[in-house]
């Protein structure tokens, strides 16, 4: 299966692991992965501000990069959100509407797409699932705890298929971390209080790392565990499903 | 403006143990609610028709209203009709001269709030007593509610002891809930006896039988309009619904959404006037039409004021009803402000992290966080952002839209991180490094390694 793989800026500039676990894990699981060497950002950080009419560059070198692929899969449900609702191309609309259906977030694509049934990975340590809200509630990656629907998990289906990883679930399980792109700086009081409340749920349950599917939430919640000097790691899932320890 | 969202929710957050108290308090309202739709195995389909009808009344607002008013005045309720907060105003004053009435009481009204018509009657020097006990609370104390169903929830029972001692002489120091209602009470009741005008807030308005719906748990709605010789409902034009059945899937899921109660205790239907009494009801625009205008934004006035919205919101629990500068607060009152001053309320929609949760939580189905990004693209439009962020916006368009000065800037900014970070670490001037560490800055991008070790 050819797979395009969309790598978001800043994980390409500053988690560069979490690209390369993601490219390993897809190859391992038998896809051919392409990576597209002109591609840089999604455009959110622009448009969640208001200035969506600025993101018209990035929404244009986006279709230039990925036209073409039957598949494109990004480490990142809040980059995969922010494509499928506001991508547009008005010179190459067709190819853009293309790229809206085709793109998935990571853990949706093992489990909707190649229907992973299992995986050779270990982990063992303590584990606590951060969800995205833009995954969870955006793309749907996983029940939601506000809705009254039958309750399902995509990262939790895969992160039981992997060897000693034990799952400790906070009290409120998708409840937001606070990152919110730039609100992380502009609403800074409130964002690093809703980051250290996350934490404390965490902390609670003697995890040794919080795992989740957007290295922007992961980034943040880091930032405040390093201040702290706290011993809980962060990590993208993609490092845990492809790891081996 | 005196000061925005973010520097108003930081002087709360000032306050962490107090903070962590408000958030706790509110997290628990939201998991009653939460208990009480599991416990209605229909409540995605409830709110579905919910929201339907909502759209439907909406869309044929103008005959609704009209087969209401025709309705109310034949079951004798005098029915007025008020452009603007001002009008609504004067039209009450209108009715306390003609009466020379002197004391009125008042039940919750979000709509009398957002007319700000206890300030406008008490320049006229009259006063007006609220009569739920968490607005009575906060107007002792001269302050706006901070949340819509539960006005005095940024406060302590220390608090509401302080305030007691002060107003009604109660004994200092005295925190005993029951003691303090109690107080309350035997306050109230006079107020209630000598009242000449009892004024409430409508919930639902049935066109079919011009009659309205007012609902309270305390039962201070009745008590004020039972005892009055004169009742005055207020109401914005969007509370109207076409039929009296209607209400069995609103009256469900109001008190569900707001507290967890499977009903409020008190939903008393209003008809026609008592023996000897008058009612007036004040049908309110208010922007409401201009917001119905709004495509985008229309569906935020399907709201019941359940403030569903509020108990969820992670920003609101953090940050208090106060950080909003607004009578309605939380997440509905970011989408409905700027409808009515988009400068004073630029601020709103950016209190937010779009996490998704007000939208699922709603019982009409009102799309918050979307109203919310798409309020964000009118206020930059219209031109409500500081010049630095619009600056800055550019630059990064500027770059994130180019690889090559993309791929520059990425090394930049890692090579500035490894061999010059302190440039980076100012606690002042970096507000991410106020209360967080930067991430490491590795010596290559996932770019570069991926030249590297897979193009060879």
């Amino acid at each position: 299966m050819k797979v395009a793989l969309f790598i978001p800026c800043y994980i390409d500039q500053f988690y560069p692991q979490v690209g390369i676990a993601t490219l390993e894990l897809l190859e391992k699981l038998g896809c051919e992965v392409f990576f597209p060497l002109k591609q840089t950002c999604c455009g959110q950080p622009m448009a969640n501000s208001g200035f969506v009419s600025l993101s018209k560059g990035c929404d244009q070198n986006f279709v230039r990069n990925f036209i073409g692929f039957d598949y494109i899969v990004a480490p990142s449900g809040s980059c995969v959100l922010h494509i499928k609702e506001q991508l547009k191309d008005d010179n190459s609309s067709h190819a853009a509407k293309k790229i809206k259906q085709s793109i998935y977030e990571l853990t949706e694509f093992l489990t909707d797409i190649l229907i992973v049934k299992g995986l050779t990975a270990s982990f063992p340590y303590k584990v606590g699932l951060h969800n995205g809200c833009h995954g969870q509630r955006g793309l749907g990656l996983s029940s939601m705890s506000e809705r009254m629907l039958p309750a399902f998990s995509k990262p939790e289906h895969l992160l039981s298929m992997v060897k000693g990883l034990e799952l400790r679930k906070p009290l409120r399980n998708d409840e937001c971390c606070g990152f919110g792109g730039t609100f992380c700086v502009f609403e800074e009081a409130v964002s690093v209080k809703m980051g250290k409340d996350r934490i404390t749920e965490h902390e609670a349950n003697e995890v040794d790392y919080i795992t989740g599917g957007d290295t922007s939430c992961l980034m943040h919640l880091e930032g405040i565990l390093k201040r702290k000097g706290s011993r809980i790691k962060t990590i993208h899932i993609a490092e845990i499903l492809n790891s081996n320890y | 403006m005196s000061a925005n969202h973010s520097a108003l929710a930081e002087q709360f957050i000032a306050n962490e143990q107090r903070t962590n108290w408000h958030d706790e308090t509110l997290w628990l309202v939201r998991t009653k609610r939460d208990k009480a739709a599991h416990g209605l195995p229909e409540w995605e389909q409830l709110r579905e028709w919910a929201s339907l009808i909502k759209n439907h009344s909406l869309s044929n607002l103008y005959n609704y209203l009209k087969e209401f008013e025709a309705n109310a005045t034949a079951n004798g309720i005098t029915v007025h009709w008020a452009v603007d907060g001002e009008e609504h105003n004067k039209i009450i004053h209108s009715i306390v001269q003609n009466h020379q009435a002197k004391k009125i009481v008042k039940s919750k009204s979000m709509l009398t709030e957002e007319c700000h018509l206890n300030e406008y009657l008490s320049h006229q020097g009259i006063d007006v007593v609220d009569t739920d006990l968490g607005e009575r609370i906060v107007q002792l104390r001269n302050e706006p509610p901070s949340h819509i169903v539960l006005p005095a929830i940024h406060l302590k029972k220390q608090d509401v002891s302080d305030t007691f001692h002060q107003f009604l002489q109660t004994e200092k120091g005295n925190n005993d809930p029951q003691y303090l209602t109690e107080a309350a009470r035997q306050h109230l009741r006079n107020k209630f006896i000598e009242a000449d005008i009892a004024i409430t807030g409508v919930n639902f308005a049935v066109a079919e039988t011009g009659s309205f719906v007012v609902c309270t748990n305390e039962g201070n709605a009745d008590m004020g309009a039972h005892a009055a010789a004169i009742h005055i409902a207020c109401m914005g034009f969007e509370k109207i619904i076409p039929k009296v059945q209607h209400l069995g899937v609103y009256l469900r899921m109001l008190a569900r959404s707001a507290t967890g109660q499977p009903i409020t205790t008190y939903s008393s239907h209003f008809q026609k006037p008592g023996p000897g009494q008058e009612m007036h009801i004040i049908i309110v625009d208010n922007g409401r039409s201009k917001q119905l205008g709004r495509k985008d934004f229309r569906n935020s006035l399907k709201c019941i004021r359940c403030a569903a919205c509020f108990n969820t919101c992670p920003v609101y629990r953090r940050s208090g009803g106060h950080s909003y500068h607004t009578s309605t607060a939380g997440p509905i009152g970011s989408i409905l402000n700027p409808n009515i001053d988009m400068k004073a309320n630029a601020d709103l929609p950016f209190a937010s992290t779009l996490c998704g949760s007000c939208s699922n939580v709603c019982p009409v189905k009102i799309d918050i966080h979307e109203q919310l990004w798409k309020w964000r693209q009118e206020i930059v439009k219209e031109g409500y952002t500081a010049t630095v962020k619009k600056i800055g916006m550019k630059g990064m368009a500027f770059v994130l839209s180019r690889p090559g000065a993309y791929r520059l800037a990425g090394k930049s900014a890692r090579t500035i991180l490894r061999w010059f970070p302190f440039l980076l670490k100012s606690r002042k001037l970096n507000p991410w490094y106020k209360q967080r560490e930067m991430p490491a800055a590795p010596r290559r991008s996932f770019r570069e390694w991926y030249l590297k070790s897979k193009k060879s």
